[in-house]
């Protein structure tokens, strides 16, 4: 029941962009998601438990990146919309910072072969990472036949034929929604 | 240069309000634009930045600051780099944010609402099709062979079946293609 007492007031916008900063740079490797979970929910008490899972789902059916979005949320529940801004920037501006610095020796050291083998490497296991994302979920929602139809037209289209997304959508995402839309059951 | 950067801002604008189920949907189109639409920077290079910016801190997002850099470096050197590479950050976060801002006023509201409902369960297969098509563009962006496949099967392995710590395994995998061994 703590999403109840979490107060929008007392919390300063410094101190919401000095907490994304720190879930954000944990987060070195991966894990964001559980990085944001475990600073918002368990440590800051700034959302309740359901109430972070709601606004994960949120997250993931709207454009954007789910942590972004996360913050977004969070952010904008704390402050409202300044909140919304300095969760943001609390998130990204350090992120960008050392990605700029990276693209800099990546621009300018690619040719070296040692550099290449390496990226080469790390990138069989970045596609590893996005695999794992796809089993871990897909075993949660892929529980039927229809399901299975919308992913395996969603893989399809957009991988193997390459359509752009658009149009994908544009086919795949109503379905979808007949599929998933709730009718009445007769009793 | 000013037409690369509005290209760049062009481009990750609508991609922002495309990318549902997160950034790593819309990679596939990003690619394409990237690398055959715009010619911003090759296959590889491509793979590469996929690579840096899954094990650089913060929002997998920020890939989007590498294509920014790459497209800004080839107008206007490491400068234009710098720029393009905000650009394209800002292009790319600003739109989806605004979105999520107002939805989550309604959102709350609609607990039992039906759109919510089919919304939640309809779009989940989806969206993991969008993201197995992502894993499929980057590996063969990255012109891996079998013994790439493997490594990715193993890594797959180790991340579903382990807590193991991601950076860890992408190091390890970086130290194997260093060896030439991928």
């Amino acid at each position: 029941m703590s999403e109840v007492e979490a107060g929008p007031d007392k919390v300063s916008l410094l101190e919401l962009a000095w907490t994304f900063n720190h879930i954000a740079l944990a987060s070195f490797g991966g894990g964001l998601s559980a990085w944001s979970r475990e600073v918002l929910v368990v440590e800051k008490e700034w959302l309740g438990e359901a109430e972070f899972l709601s606004a994960m789902t949120m997250s993931r059916i709207l454009p954007g990146a789910n942590q972004v979005n996360i913050a977004v949320f969070a952010g904008s529940k704390m402050r409202g919309f300044p909140g919304a801004v300095a969760a943001l920037l609390g998130l990204c501006l350090m992120p960008v910072v050392i990605i700029m610095v990276a693209a800099y020796f990546y621009f300018r050291f690619k040719e070296i072969p040692a550099v290449k083998g390496v990226l080469h490497g790390a990138s069989a296991a970045a596609v590893a990472l996005t695999l794992a994302m796809v089993i871990q979920t897909g075993r949660k929602c892929l529980t039927g036949l229809v399901p299975v139809l919308l992913f395996v037209a969603a893989f399809v289209l957009n991988g193997l034929a390459r359509w752009p997304l658009p149009l994908v959508l544009l086919i795949v995402a109503p379905l979808s929604l007949v599929w998933a839309w709730p009718r009445e059951r007769p009793a | 240069m000013i037409h690369t950067y509005l290209q760049l801002a062009g481009l990750f604008a609508s991609l922002s309000l495309l990318s549902i189920g997160g950034g790593n949907a819309v990679l596939p189109e990003m690619h394409l634009q990237a690398v055959r639409g715009h010619h911003w920077m090759t296959d590889s290079q491509f793979a590469d930045i996929f690579s840096i910016s899954q094990t650089a801190p913060g929002p997998s997002i920020l890939i989007v600051t590498l294509v920014g850099y790459g497209a800004g470096l080839t107008v206007g050197g490491v400068p234009g780099a710098i720029i393009g590479g905000v650009i394209a950050t800002v292009a790319m976060i600003v739109p989806a944010a605004s979105l999520m801002y107002v939805v989550t006023l309604f959102w709350k509201k609609a607990q039992e609402a039906k759109w919510r409902i089919a919304v939640e369960k309809g779009f989940a297969p989806l969206t993991v099709g969008l993201i197995m098509a992502t894993s499929l563009v980057m590996s063969r962006a990255a012109d891996h062979d079998w013994r790439a496949y493997l490594l990715t099967a193993i890594c797959t392995a180790i991340f579903v079946f382990t807590k193991a710590n991601p950076l860890i395994v992408v190091g390890a995998a970086g130290v194997i293609g260093y060896f030439g061994v991928v």
